[in-house]
Parts: structure tokens; C-alpha cells; sequence
């Protein structure tokens, strides 16, 4: 089990779960991050942070912080 | 005949202003939703004076968690609209339908606009309208907002549900959940209305807090099906919402295989990693130069100088001596009204430069590329990424700046940006620092550069302060954003853009602007001495009068002349009459002689001006609290449009004063006591203002305020 802040690049992965609470973890899952929808992580911005991904079929950005919250396969 | 009111619903960059703009033509109004600072707007439905459409804010989601989300729920719930168009990303299909599966609970009609229909025919993709429209249990028109098609027949179905439809059913969650909702509603109290008894028996197993009340019973069958689940009750519910969007999409969407698109493409370069940084300092360079410095202030000049001042202003002036007008009307009326309102009107050609920059890079995508590059640094001081934008521009002009806030949405980092912009030297304040380099630093060269540190110093102070207060409280804003795909920009959406933004500045130039020019032109103009008369020399005036009532409370900064008070009150006005000012006091000359003696800094001639302050050290302290302090009226009543509110605009304009007074003191009385001039009462003011800026900058946050510390970003 590991967070999708820890998956490289160009990989694509299996969310498990959405940890947290309130506004955040909300926010996560009403833009679609939820249980075993697939996350491919595109690219890390140029400071390092935030990532972006695709998921549902559109590009999403969050923090590093955020996609620690998220677990994945 | 009683109206029908009909809301568009939709996720941001799913073209809902294109079809709002579509459907209202002109008949647009624009104004705030009661209490709070979201923007509202309605119009009349084209061709049917009886329909008027409420343009809801763009949002993901009908969560209690943002106040746009909160805004437009109470507006359905409460206000109970005859319908709901929910306007669908037919090219994002899925994630845009989970704010259809929300609206389609409240008991109000909805059909849904299937949007760039023209791109999904385009591309490989598959939609089967008909087989969407029944798995949902509602009507779906396909449209192009863009093309404007499928219009006609989405306004004719909506008014059709609007006179005739109840309602719909919503969509269904897994049976085990189905069975909890359905415990939950029959407990709730018999006077709710059948139509949104689901909703609210789903909102209680949410827990949400604006609008939850569970019995005891009901929040034991909530806490026994959350312990099963092993998840809170929100996001079971998530959860089911998604997994019956994808259930009903499998059988009516076939997305092809995603290939590279020209947006893929066109991000692959903007947002490499390596490529990011020089093409956006490239981009923002480009927008810089043409707005603030090449084209902005040929026309700023132009419109200043020879429209307003020669063919205007002019002409009047000679106009109304010919006719033998007494000389204070004349002064009013050119000097007064028309200088006043000309000096700000002249900003308008710049703006409408700014404006269409703004709102090409918000409508071709890149406005959102531009917080995720910039995000890890604006966050640090409690501002977006998109703040970079408004800094930038502040440099220019200090309204367009504050005018630029508005493309960040989050309600917070927008109020810090208002706020700090103004912090930077913007145009009108160069001469200031010229006169106090020239005259007082015998020009040397490192009096600008300072200047721009304490600007950038002041902005990210304030943000590092403030961010741990209370006002600025509440969980950390998430960084969760779409990026969305870029297109090519929709010429109607961006002169609309323009239009509309500059049309609320022209507003206000007419009113406050005007009002407060009159004002100070009054004080300038006339003298109470021997009795109320028109004066030619302003240490004549009233201005005279007030600079020396208040002229103590500047005692501890080191500036108590009357003079440099009277100079940062005309400054409030247009920065750069502290300069003018200066001229007059100094009898160098008028404004223009003592503009030119500052830009050739010559330095023996502004010695007069060096003679008022006492020393050096007051002059800093004096240009610094300029710097800092409230900005122009016209700078000002922009802070209180953007605001939108009395409390913030009024916070704002004390913040500043109060964070230049404090700036100016802590220089100026700590740099006398390094001067060896001793230790005294003022010195201990001076530490103190250390110590407290210290304890602000490094305390731990107000309860309640979640702050992200670099632990958990990194």
C-alpha cells in the first residue's frame, strides 16, 4: 500500500482509498478520485509541486500534500 | 403573467458563460447573491420576455464546503427556481454528470445540455443521447454553445418542464445504501416536502453541516452502515454517485483509446519541466511590456495628456474665460471635475489591454498552468498562484492590478491579493521615489531598487502575518484544480470580459472618484485665513491648515512639515501629486518643472525640497510610508469593488496605513538610534514595532486556522 504522492511519472495506478476528513477529502472524491477509479500521474511542476494527473479522462492538478492523502495499488 | 425563472447549472470550463451569453444576448445584469461576495448574474431568455435565466456559479459540486456551492444551493432549495438547465462537458462527460446526479434531487425539473456535441462528433468518441437520456430519467439536448446549435430545442424543452414538470427521479444508489436513505426518510418529519425528502434524508447521512439534524435513531442507522462500510457517510455517498455514473455510462458513451490531443501536445512543452519557468517568464515579460510600459503608456499618455488635456480640459478652460465664467467654477470644472475623473478615465485604453491579455490567457487554459506553476511559492504567504498575475501588473498600475485579482477563486488568497498589490510601486509613484533619490540621496542608484524590496518585503510579511490570523482563518484552501484543455480563444467571451470589467471601473470613476477629486481640489484651492477665499498658493489653503492639525501623529516617522503632510493627502488623489505638490510648496516651479528636475535629477536645484525634511532618515521614512500607505482614490474604490464588501475594504485601506506607519517608524526611529542620536521614548516605540512584527511573523497560528507547514508539503 502507498500514496499516489510516491507514484513516478508516466505510471498508472488503482486508488484504494481516500483518507481524511472534511473539505479536503470532499474535494478529492467530488472531482473523481474515488475507490478503484484509475489515476495515471502525467507530471510534477517545474518547483517540484504540485503534480498533475488524469483521471475520469480530464487532467487534474493537486498538491503533493493532497495526493499523500490518497492511497493507491 | 408570473414569470419562470430557470438556473443554469454546470462545472467551470464546461461553456456555460458561452451559453449563458447565448441565451441572454445583452439583457444581462450583474450584481452580488445576497449577503456574500459571489457574483450573480441574470438575464432575460432571448425571444421570451417571461423567462428570465440566473447564471449559477461554476462548481464540481452541490458540497457545503464553498461558498459558491453553498450559494447555489440555497438559491434552489430556497428560492425554487421552475427549472434547472445543467449545462455537460460532453468531452469530460463523466466527472460533469456528478453534479448532475446532485441537482437532480431538489425537486426541480432539470435537462441536461449536452455541450461540444461538434467536438465529440469530430473525434472518435461515441454518445448515444437517447440511451443517456433514459438511463438518467431526465431530458439531454446535445448542443454547441460555441456553434449555437440544439439551442432552440433546449430552450423550448426547458420551458416546456418548467410550466409542466414536478421534478424527476433521481438516480439510484447500490440497494444496501438505497435501504439506509430510505430509513432515514421515513424518519424525517411529515412537513417536508415529498420533493425533497430523499435530498435531505441524504444530506443527514452526509452530515452536512449546513443543513443536518439527525434523530438519535437515524444517527445509529448512519453510524452502523458507516462502521460496515468502513467510511464516512459523505463518502459513501461519493462513491455511489460515481459508480452509477460509470454503470450508465457503459452502456451509451464509447470513448475511444486516448490518443496524444493538440492540447496534450501544447502542454507537454508549456508545463515541462524544464520549458515552464522560461516560457512563462516569457508570457508574462510579453504581457508586462505591452500593457505597463510600450502601448499602455503611449495610450495612458495620449489619453492623459493630449485628449483630456489638450482637447479637453483646454478649449473648456478657454471656453468659459472667453464667456467671462468666475474663476472657481472654471477651476472646478476643469481642475476639479474633468482633471479628477480625466486622470482615472485615462487608465481605461490600459485596462482594456490588461482586460483582453487576462482574458485571452483565462479563456485559452493557461490562467490555470499559471497557479500550478506558480503555487509552490505564492502558498508560502497565503496567497494562489494566480496572485503572480496582480503582483506583476501592480507594478504597472495598482488598479488593473487589484482588477486582476479576480481570475483567483478562492475567496481568501483573493483578499490577500487585493490587498498586497498595492504594496508594489506601481507607475504613479517612480516620481516619488526620483524625488527622494534626486534630492535628498543625490541620486544615487540603490534608492529604486530598495524601493521595490520593500514592496516585495511588505507583500510577503503581510501574507506570512495575516495568514496566521484570524480573519484568515479556517482550513487551508485545497489545491485541487482541473486543467483544463486548451482551445482556442472565443472572441464573443473575451470582449464580453473586457467590456464588463471596465465598464465597472468607468462606473466608479463617475462616482467616488469624482467626488473625492472635487474634494481635494477644494482643499487645495481655498484658504479660511481672513476669511473664505479662492487661493493661488496652496501654504494659502486649508490643505495648510490640515497639514498642521495633523501633522504630530507623522512626528514619530520623523515627517511632522505640514508640508509632507499636505503632499501624501494630494497624493491620495494621484500618487504622483506628491511630487507636484512639492514643486508648488518649494516654489521651484509647478508640477511639470519639478517632474523634469527629478527625472534629470538635478540635484542642486531640488535642495529647496531637501530642506523640508530634516534629515536623510526622514525623507526614507517619508517616501516609505508613501510607498506603503493607502493608495490613490481610484485605487481605493477598485479595493472596494473587488471586495464587495464595506468591512473588507475598509480592513484593507486601515491595514496598509497602519503597516506603513508602523514600517516608517520602525525605520525611522531605529536608524536614529544606530545614528547614535541615543535612546529615547521614540526608540522604544521603534523596538517594539520590531518585536511585535517579529512575534506576528513567527507565533503559532489562531485556533482554528490550519496552516500547511513545510513538514506535510514537502
Amino acid at each position: 500500500m502507498k500514496t499516489l504522492k510516491e507514484v513516478a511519472n508516466g505510471q498508472t495506478v488503482t486508488v484504494s482509498k481516500v483518507c481524511g476528513e472534511g473539505a479536503i477529502k470532499r474535494r478529492i472524491m467530488d472531482m473523481g478520485i474515488t475507490k478503484n477509479v484509475s489515476v495515471y500521474v502525467r507530471k510534477v511542476a517545474p518547483l517540484g509541486d504540485p503534480i498533475e494527473v488524469t483521471v475520469r479522462g480530464y487532467e487534474l492538478s493537486l498538491r503533493k500534500s493532497e495526493a499523500e492523502m490518497i492511497m493507491v495499488n | 403573467m408570473e414569470k419562470l425563472r430557470i438556473a443554469l447549472v454546470g462545472n467551470p470550463n464546461s461553456g456555460k458563460t458561452t451559453l449563458f451569453n447565448e441565451l441572454t444576448g445583452a439583457n444581462q445584469t450583474v450584481g452580488n447573491w445576497p449577503g456574500v461576495t459571489v457574483e450573480k448574474k441574470e438575464g432575460v431568455l432571448k425571444g421570451h420576455k417571461d423567462v428570465i435565466i440566473a447564471d449559477l456559479p461554476g462548481i464540481y459540486s452541490l458540497s457545503p464546503y464553498t461558498l459558491e456551492e453553498v450559494v447555489s444551493r440555497k438559491y434552489i432549495i430556497d428560492e425554487k427556481p421552475d427549472a434547472i438547465i445543467n449545462i455537460v462537458d460532453a468531452t469530460n462527460i463523466e466527472r460533469n454528470l456528478y453534479l448532475t446526479t446532485q441537482a437532480m434531487e431538489l425537486g426541480i425539473p432539470v435537462v441536461i445540455a449536452l455541450n461540444m456535441m461538434d467536438r465529440v462528433e469530430k473525434s472518435a468518441d461515441k454518445i448515444d443521447i437517447n440511451a443517456l437520456s433514459k438511463k438518467m430519467g431526465c431530458k439531454v439536448v446535445g448542443i454547441s454553445a460555441l456553434k449555437k446549435t440544439g439551442i432552440k430545442e433546449l430552450c423550448e424543452i426547458a420551458i416546456d418542464l418548467a410550466k409542466n414538470a414536478e421534478g424527476q427521479e433521481a438516480i439510484k444508489f447500490s440497494p444496501e445504501t438505497e435501504e439506509v436513505i430510505t430509513k432515514i426518510e421515513n424518519l424525517l418529519s411529515e412537513d417536508v416536502d415529498a420533493r425533497i425528502r430523499r435530498w435531505l434524508a441524504i444530506k443527514n447521512f452526509e452530515n452536512d453541516k449546513e443543513v443536518a439534524a439527525q434523530t438519535r435513531e437515524m444517527l445509529e442507522i448512519i453510524k452502523a452502515y458507516e462502521e460496515k462500510m468502513d467510511d464516512d457517510g459523505e463518502s459513501i455517498i461519493t462513491d455511489e454517485r460515481y459508480t452509477a455514473i460509470t454503470t450508465i455510462l457503459k452502456d451509451c458513451y464509447q470513448k475511444e483509446k486516448k490518443k496524444m490531443t493538440t492540447s496534450d501536445k501544447i502542454d507537454r512543452i508549456v508545463t515541462n519541466r524544464i520549458l515552464a519557468l522560461p516560457i512563462f517568464v516569457l508570457i508574462m515579460i510579453g504581457v508586462y511590456f505591452v500593457t505597463v510600459t510600450t502601448i499602455g503608456t503611449i495610450v495612458t499618455d495620449f489619453t492623459n495628456d493630449v485628449l483630456v488635456g489638450e482637447w479637453i480640459q483646454a478649449p473648456i478652460s478657454a471656453g468659459l474665460e472667453s464667456i467671462g465664467c468666475a474663476d472657481w467654477l472654471n477651476g472646478l470644472l476643469v481642475d476639479g471635475i474633468i482633471g479628477g475623473v480625466g486622470a482615472v478615465i485615462g487608465f481605461i485604453p490600459q485596462m482594456i489591454i490588461l482586460f483582453f491579455f487576462l482574458a485571452i490567457l483565462e479563456d485559452i487554459g493557461y490562467m490555470a498552468r499559471v497557479a500550478f506553476i506558480m503555487d509552490r511559492i505564492f502558498r508560502k504567504f497565503g496567497m494562489s498562484g494566480k496572485s503572480f498575475i496582480p503582483m506583476l501588473i501592480g507594478t504597472g498600475c495598482g488598479i488593473p492590478g487589484i482588477m486582476a485579482s479576480r481570475t483567483i477563486e478562492n475567496q481568501r488568497d483573493r483578499r490577500m491579493s487585493i490587498m498586497t498589490v498595492t504594496f508594489m510601486p506601481c507607475g504613479a509613484k517612480l516620481p516619488i521615489i526620483a524625488l527622494i533619490a534626486g534630492a535628498v540621496f543625490n541620486g544615487t542608484w540603490w534608492v529604486a531598487p530598495l524601493a521595490y524590496f520593500i514592496g516585495i518585503a511588505a507583500v510577503v510579511i503581510t501574507g506570512i502575518m495575516l495568514k496566521k490570523t484570524r480573519l484568515f482563518a479556517g482550513e487551508a484552501a485545497p489545491f485541487i484544480i482541473e486543467l483544463p484543455a486548451y482551445h482556442i480563444p472565443i472572441g464573443r467571451n473575451i470582449g464580453r470580459s473586457i467590456f464588463d470589467r471596465t465598464w465597472a471601473f468607468a462606473k466608479k470613476a463617475f462616482t467616488v472618484i469624482l467626488i473625492t477629486s472635487v474634494l481635494i481640489w477644494f482643499l487645495t484651492s481655498f484658504g479660511v485665513e481672513g476669511g473664505f477665499h479662492m487661493v493661488e498658493d496652496v501654504s494659502e489653503s486649508m490643505l495648510y491648515n490640515i497639514g498642521n492639525a495633523v501633522a504630530f501623529i507623522f512626528a514619530p516617522l520623523g515627517f511632522d512639515q505640514w508640508q509632507s503632510v499636505a503632499a501624501t493627502v494630494t497624493g491620495l488623489a494621484a500618487k504622483e501629486n506628491i511630487v507636484g505638490t512639492f514643486g508648488v510648496l518649494t516654489s521651484i516651479g509647478d508640477a511639470d518643472v519639478a517632474t523634469e528636475m527629478v527625472d534629470n535629477v538635478d540635484v542642486a536645484g531640488l535642495a529647496p525640497i531637501a530642506a523640508i525634511f530634516g534629515s536623510k532618515l526622514a525623507a526614507m521614512s517619508f517616501m516609505i510610508f508613501n510607498l506603503l500607505c493607502a493608495p490613490c482614490f481610484a485605487a481605493m474604490s477598485t479595493i472596494g469593488a473587488e471586495m464587495r464588501s464595506k468591512k473588507w475594504t475598509a480592513f484593507a485601506i486601515a491595514y496598509e496605513c497602519g503597516f506603513a506607519y508602523l514600517i516608517s517608524l520602525i525605520v525611522y526611529q531605529v536608524g536614529r538610534l544606530v545614528q547614535g542620536y541615543g535612546f529615547g521614548v521614540g526608540s522604544v516605540f521603534g523596538i517594539a514595532g520590531i518585536v511585535f512584527l517579529v512575534f506576528m511573523l513567527v507565533r503559532k497560528p489562531s485556533k482554528g486556522v490550519k496552516i500547511e507547514t513545510a513538514a506535510n508539503a514537502a
